[in-house]
């Protein structure tokens, strides 16, 4: 469950260039990958690009299909009015009035129109009164016109002329509809099927290659970032075995998890998406701006700048907000730093009588957090809506300039269509490269924190460590000569330290809390390095040996019951594989905590979770039991005594003591009454060793160990 | 979910209808939008018509859209004034009701699931109203009446928009499908990174003394590799989902126009400059129906997100409070006294007794102390008397008056409690000494004093604002002995009649342990003492001792009459300390 406390405001990174080129440094095993996806997003968005241009032509010759062919259509007029040349009608009227067989009214009618004609001096006038005679008539008057292998009738042609002719209707469109069938064939071009099919391909196979890329692009891409985040997860926790203790007396726990998890997975997000995005975006943006201007330099100008002035505001109004974002995060840290305190606390501020205060001082960090979150959400919710209002505008800027040219005839009505969508394209890309950016200061800023970790100096090399000793030939003497240490350079804790621990010896350190007890272990086990003097082992000192050297030679018991998540058995066996069960079982039963063990479920299988079965005390018996097994001529002890029921305290003992046998021991004793019968008893105070000898001659000094040893009887008077 | 907004005020309701009412305009005018860009386009291609009458429905399309904008600030300063105004209302009503609980409430829920339900929880529906309210809301409007525009327009490009939207679906529940589970799993490894990094840290020493690093590396390095490998396979499947999706849209628009190419090819003269621009309005209709149905799918993602968590926060709403403030808060005859009468106790849903039976009575001025393994009980009986929980069988008085009898406020100023676990709160020394209200004021002189006899005046001194230095959240900056020698201040300065000590001296050596317990009697010479303990040495003088042992009372006595015929006693004293040394002492 995330700790709502932790949650952590995003920082930027100290040193952005540096980080940057450090972290792309690091992907390096990866960059053919990388490589190609990036190749891939810049294909691809190129292709992308090409896509309005293309639906532009496609509009186009759909648009050719709508509208009769105002030429082709004047080519039949010109055909069929060929008829009614004033010179050829009149030769045909006579030709009719000899040959052939007219009815009565027929013939007056040709007549009276021949007698119009001649009598006036322009003939073409009486075109319409030719037109007036009866069909019958003008069959034989006409011919029929052939156009591209179409044969246009003389009816048709007449419907044609009549239709036109007639002042009834003026919507052209209605008259084009009424047209009869051959003239419409031949003036009606089809929409250009075949082109229609060809852009159609060339689209979809865009498209199609666009979202395959983006597959291709996503899938290696995450492949990289992943690997990534393995690698630097690998890196943190190789690293935290590699520095020296010192650097976690320093640094918090929670620091060096949010690495490993939140950073980590910051990097590995955002790399994911901000480099592709990036790419693609920035290819996106600068190609629709040249797309657009190699298309129409007017509407070019007029969808950046309607685009660009709506940008102006967002950014206006967004600039404006980030501190309403900072004042939420604070006062979202602040209200739930105040309810963890006050939960945690609750049993004091009930106790108190704080109940009241504590509503009333929830209820002031509650309105402060209402109002900045109100503000944040409501500013944070406007970017969207902006961003839709800009687009319409810079969609409806583009279709009148586009209307106005369209109109006079400089751009066709596709170029709008290409050009609705590069509108699309250039806002879309320019806030996602906004966007890519500020991700990618997140990604850099939690890339650098993570470095920062693997760069922290590590323990000094053991190069000039030639000496070995072997387990089982030391004989268990230690010797600390002239020893000077402090954790801090300035600050010595440890001033010019001697002693010597004969083989099998039992030493004990005491000391109230915080004196520096865990020190003494700290320099026996080379976790920190002495400043000055040495530490002898058999009379080889600690520095001529290498660290793994050493740590075999002790078996060391905490206080802090380290177990981990796992079975008995795994925590028994840790890192040595060839213990069998028996040896488990064995050293179970040493440490006394068998008939126990036999009782969980599984026996040695049973499964250490976080809140089961096992008390404290159990555990405690565990880690002896995991002492037991390494089997070394050294023994460190740091007693444990609370929250252990007095039954188990008594098991632990039993275990220590067993434990000490035939071993040069340093116990940390917190029961002086264990302790009495140790070689040497070193009390600490304060960092320093104040005094040393056996129980008795301490007792007898009559100095800090008599007075708190006699401190644990005394009566209140 | 619906229960939690029954919390919501009349004035949030109000808010809210008058989103939807916007949301409604807005889904309105955003659909008018392309209603004038299909007049535009057909004032485009038809020839005479006039430049102003494009001027004029371009001016009208730019005022629908700014009029959606206008519409969209207001939703947006409403819906985030309800969503933040209920967070804020759910989160004091949580918290009112979590000061209110008992201990047993407490425990019930755990302090961390307590915290997370008053943050994180109220976080998710405060979301969920802010971002969904609208979604909620605009999505199916903007669907159906999507659909409804583009229904007449033509047929076949109906059908085609149908099966985009059914593709998008199939394909995003499908993924949703695999992935979800998967989600979950990686939540899982994550947690496992998180406490083998912290195995790491807090064995460090362990893991270098055993040179078990290797060790502890593979581990790792097996968790780590999984969690790579689902995760790797989630975003896999993810990667699928943004291609996918930008190819359905596009290829819708495509599609739309091979329709069109082929209908009005086969259209009459009259029918093909309205199915044009019919074709070019659909295009962004289309766009419109899948939007929505996406949308539609991202707030099923969310509401059951949000609706975990309403139950959550409906939970700690709904517990009800066993410990109910009495009426009592008039003067009692008696001061300074304790009396237990044949209490037991048990949790609520619990079978098996935790108290048995106790019975005992201590009186002013006295000291009684409480001793046993863990488990025995000890601290339980302790928290019965400031009512943390109230006794199941039996009575608990204080000054010879039930403590339930008393309102809570006046019993808690006649007690001063130190818990085992000492509380510091945000401030300074001065501020976390004079916590809380004990009916009188806490002058500064106090403070000293309390300072003085809790052995903290000399630390506290050192530290560099001396009683003004500041206290971290959680005491963070001041040790364990420190932190237990100010709480123990806490009480003092309180001057109550009766201190509880719930094993409050195990933080200190035993040298600060004992110069404190005598700074005390002799500082409150008439107060009572309660001291739970687990160093013999701490308790050997008190007045009475009780020796518990599985929630029954084994032993009431002096140190010298325990010791000779109380068993469980003289074990827990011979595992502290060496005959001798008890014979001696």
């Amino acid at each position: 469950m995330p700790r709502p406390g932790a949650m952590r405001v995003q920082e930027k990174s100290k040193d952005f260039k540096k980080s940057f080129l450090r972290l792309l440094k690091n992907l390096k095993p990866w960059k053919y990958l990388m490589l190609m996806s990036l190749f891939l997003a810049l294909v691809s968005s190129l292709l992308t690009l090409l896509c309005p241009n293309k639906l532009s032509e496609l509009t186009d010759s759909i648009s050719k299909g709508i509208y009769p062919s105002e030429s082709r259509l004047e080519l039949v007029m010109q055909q069929a009015s060929q008829n009614l040349k004033s010179g050829n009608i009149i030769n045909k009227m006579q030709e009719l009035l000899i040959n052939s067989s007219l009815s009565e009214t027929e013939t007056t009618q040709i007549k009276a129109v021949l007698d119009k004609i001649q009598s006036s001096s322009n003939p073409n006038e009486f075109q319409m009164d030719i037109l007036n005679l009866p069909d019958s008539v003008l069959i034989q008057l006409f011919e029929e016109i052939k156009i591209d292998d179409i044969t246009i009738s003389v009816i048709d042609q007449l419907s044609m002329i009549k239709l036109f002719a007639s002042n009834e209707n003026n919507d052209v469109l209605a008259k084009f509809n009424q047209l009869p069938d051959s003239i419409k064939t031949v003036i009606i071009p089809e929409v250009d099927m075949n082109k229609v099919k060809s852009i159609s391909l060339i689209v979809g196979t865009i498209l199609i290659f666009g979202a395959i890329s983006g597959f291709i692009q996503g899938y290696s891409l995450t492949t990289v970032s992943n690997r990534f985040a393995n690698k630097l997860r690998d890196s943190i926790c190789k690293k935290i075995n590699r520095l020296p203790l010192k650097y976690f007396d320093i640094h918090e726990t929670g620091d060096v998890l949010s690495r490993v998890t939140n950073d980590v997975d910051t990097v590995s997000h955002n790399l994911n998406n901000s480099l592709s995005t990036l790419v693609s975006s920035i290819t996106l943006f600068l190609g629709s701006i040249l797309m657009m201007f190699a298309t129409d330099w007017i509407m070019a100008l007029t969808a950046i700048l309607s685009s660009v002035l709506g940008f102006v505001v967002m950014f206006a109004i967004l600039g404006k907000s980030q501190k309403y974002f900072n004042a939420r995060q604070a006062e979202l840290g602040n209200m739930n730093g105040y309810i963890e305190e006050m939960y945690s606390g609750h049993n004091v501020v009930k106790a108190y009588n704080g109940t009241k205060d504590a509503i009333e001082k929830f209820a002031e960090l509650n309105d402060k957090l209402y109002v900045a979150n109100q503000k944040s959400q409501f500013l944070s919710g406007l970017m969207h809506p902006i961003m839709g209002f800009v687009g319409n505008l810079g969609y409806v800027a583009v279709c009148i300039v586009g209307a106005l040219l369209t109109m006079n005839n400089i751009i066709t009505f596709g170029v709008i269509v290409a050009f609705m969508l590069y509108v699309r394209l250039f806002t879309n890309n320019l806030s996602q490269i906004a966007q890519a950016m500020g991700n990618l200061q997140f990604t850099v800023a939690a890339a650098e924190r993570v470095f920062e970790f693997l760069d922290e100096k590590e323990m000094s090399l053991q190069d000039d460590t030639k000496k070995h000793l072997s387990k089982s030939k030391v004989k268990g003497e230690i010797e600390f000569q002239n020893v000077r240490f402090g954790y801090d350079a300035g600050k010595t804790i440890i001033n010019d330290f001697s002693i010597k621990v004969n083989p099998g010896q039992k030493v004990a350190i005491v000391g109230p809390t915080g004196a520096g007890k865990t020190t003494l272990v700290n320099l026996l086990m080379k976790f920190y390095d002495i400043n000055h003097g040495q530490i002898l082992i058999d009379g080889v000192s600690t520095s001529e040996l290498t660290r793994e050297n050493i740590h075999e030679l002790f078996i060391m018991v905490l206080q802090d019951t380290w177990l981990f998540e796992g079975t008995i058995a795994e925590n028994i066996r840790f890192n040595k594989d060839d213990v069998s069960d028996r040896e488990i079982w064995k050293a179970l039963k040493t440490v006394g905590v068998h008939h126990f063990v036999k009782t969980l479920p599984e026996g040695i299988n049973y499964q250490i979770g976080d809140n089961d079965a096992i008390s404290q005390g159990q555990k405690q018996l565990l880690t002896i039991a995991r002492g037991m097994i390494e089997d070394a001529p050294f023994l460190i002890l740091d007693e444990a005594t609370s929250n252990v029921d007095t039954r188990t305290e008594e098991l632990v003992q039993k275990a220590m003591d067993k434990l000490t046998e035939g071993r040069t021991s340093f116990i940390i004793a917190h029961r002086l009454s264990t302790i009495k019968n140790a070689d040497l008893i070193l009390v600490m105070n304060e960092g320093n060793i104040i005094e040393q000898g056996t129980h008795d001659e301490l007792i007898k000094k009559g100095g800090f160990y008599e007075n708190l040893y006699n401190s644990q009887f005394e009566k209140i008077v | 979910m619906i229960k939690l907004f029954k919390n919501l005020t009349k004035k949030e309701m109000i808010y809210a209808f008058i989103c939807i009412v916007l949301i409604t305009g807005h889904v309105y005018l955003e659909l008018k939008v392309p209603d004038y860009m299909s007049s535009i386009t057909r004032l485009v291609k038809t020839e005479g018509s006039e430049l102003s009458e494009i001027l004029v429905q371009g001016s009208y399309m730019l005022s629908c859209a700014f009029l959606s904008l206008l519409c969209t600030i207001v939703i947006g300063y409403f819906s985030s004034r309800v969503a933040s105004s209920f967070s804020a209302t759910i989160r004091k009503k949580i918290f009112e009701k979590v000061e209110n609980m008992g201990i047993a409430e407490i425990k019930k829920f755990s302090t961390s699931s307590l915290i997370t339900r008053t943050t994180n929880d109220v976080m998710q529906v405060e979301m969920l109203i802010g971002m969904g309210l609208q979604a909620m809301v605009k999505a199916p409007i903007m669907a159906v009446w999507a659909i409804m525009k583009i229904l007449n327009k033509g047929f076949e490009w109906s059908i085609l928009t149908a099966c985009c939207v059914a593709v998008l679906l199939f394909v995003v529940s499908t993924i949703m499908i695999i992935v979800l589970p998967r989600f979950a799993k990686v939540q899982k490894l994550i947690d496992k990174i998180n406490g083998l990094t912290r195995e790491n840290l807090t064995g460090i020493r362990v893991i270098r003394a055993f040179n078990a690093e290797k060790y502890q590396n593979n581990k790792f390095k097996e968790v780590n590799d999984e969690l790579t490998n689902v995760q790797l396979f989630n975003q896999r499947c993810f990667s699928v989902m943004n291609p996918m999706m930008s190819l359905v849209m596009n290829g819708l628009t495509l599609g739309i126009y091979i329709i069109g190419a082929i209908l009005i090819s086969q259209a009459g003269m009259l029918e093909k400059i309205s199915l044009f621009s019919n074709m070019v309005v659909f295009s962004s209709y289309g766009m419109q129906v899948i939007m929505s149905f996406l949308m539609l799918v991202m707030i099923f993602m969310m509401v059951p997100r949000a609706q975990i968590s309403a139950k959550r926060i409906n939970e700690v709403l709904d517990e009800e409070i066993s410990v109910i403030s009495g009426t009592f808060n008039g003067k009692t005859d008696e001061t300074g006294t304790v009396e237990f009468k044949n209490v037991s106790f048990k949790y609520p849903d619990a079978d098996e007794y935790i108290l048995r039976n106790i019975s005992f009575k201590v009186d002013k001025g006295e000291t009684i102390a409480f001793i046993g393994s863990t488990g025995s009980g000890k601290s339980t009986l302790i928290n019965l008397v400031p009512r943390f929980y109230d006794a199941t069988e039996g009575e608990v008085l204080v000054d010879g008056i039930n403590v339930k009898e008393y309102t809570l406020e006046a019993l808690y100023n006649k007690l001063g409690y130190v818990p085992q676990k000492a509380v510091m709160f945000t401030g300074n020394v001065s501020s976390n000494v004079s916590y809380g209200d004990s009916g009188q004021k806490i002058s500064e002189n106090k403070i000293k004093e309390a300072l003085k006899v809790a052995q903290a005046k000399d630390f506290v001194e050192k530290m560099e604002e001396q009683y003004e230095s500041h206290i971290a959240r959680g005491g963070t900056n001041v040790s364990g002995g420190q932190k237990q020698r100010l709480a123990i201040a806490r009480a003092v300065a309180r001057n109550p009649e009766i201190y509880i000590f719930d094993d409050s001296f195990s933080a200190l050596d035993y040298k600060t342990d004992i110069t404190l317990r005598k700074e005390l009697k002799k500082y409150t010479k008439d107060a009572t003492n309660m001291i739970v303990a687990q160093r013999i040495g701490t308790i050997m003088n008190a007045d009475k001792i009780v020796v518990l042992e599985n929630g029954e009372c084994v032993g009431i006595g002096k140190h010298e009459e325990l010791l000779k015929n109380c068993e469980v006693y003289q074990e827990i004293a011979l595992s502290q300390l060496s005959k001798e040394e008890l014979e001696d002492a």
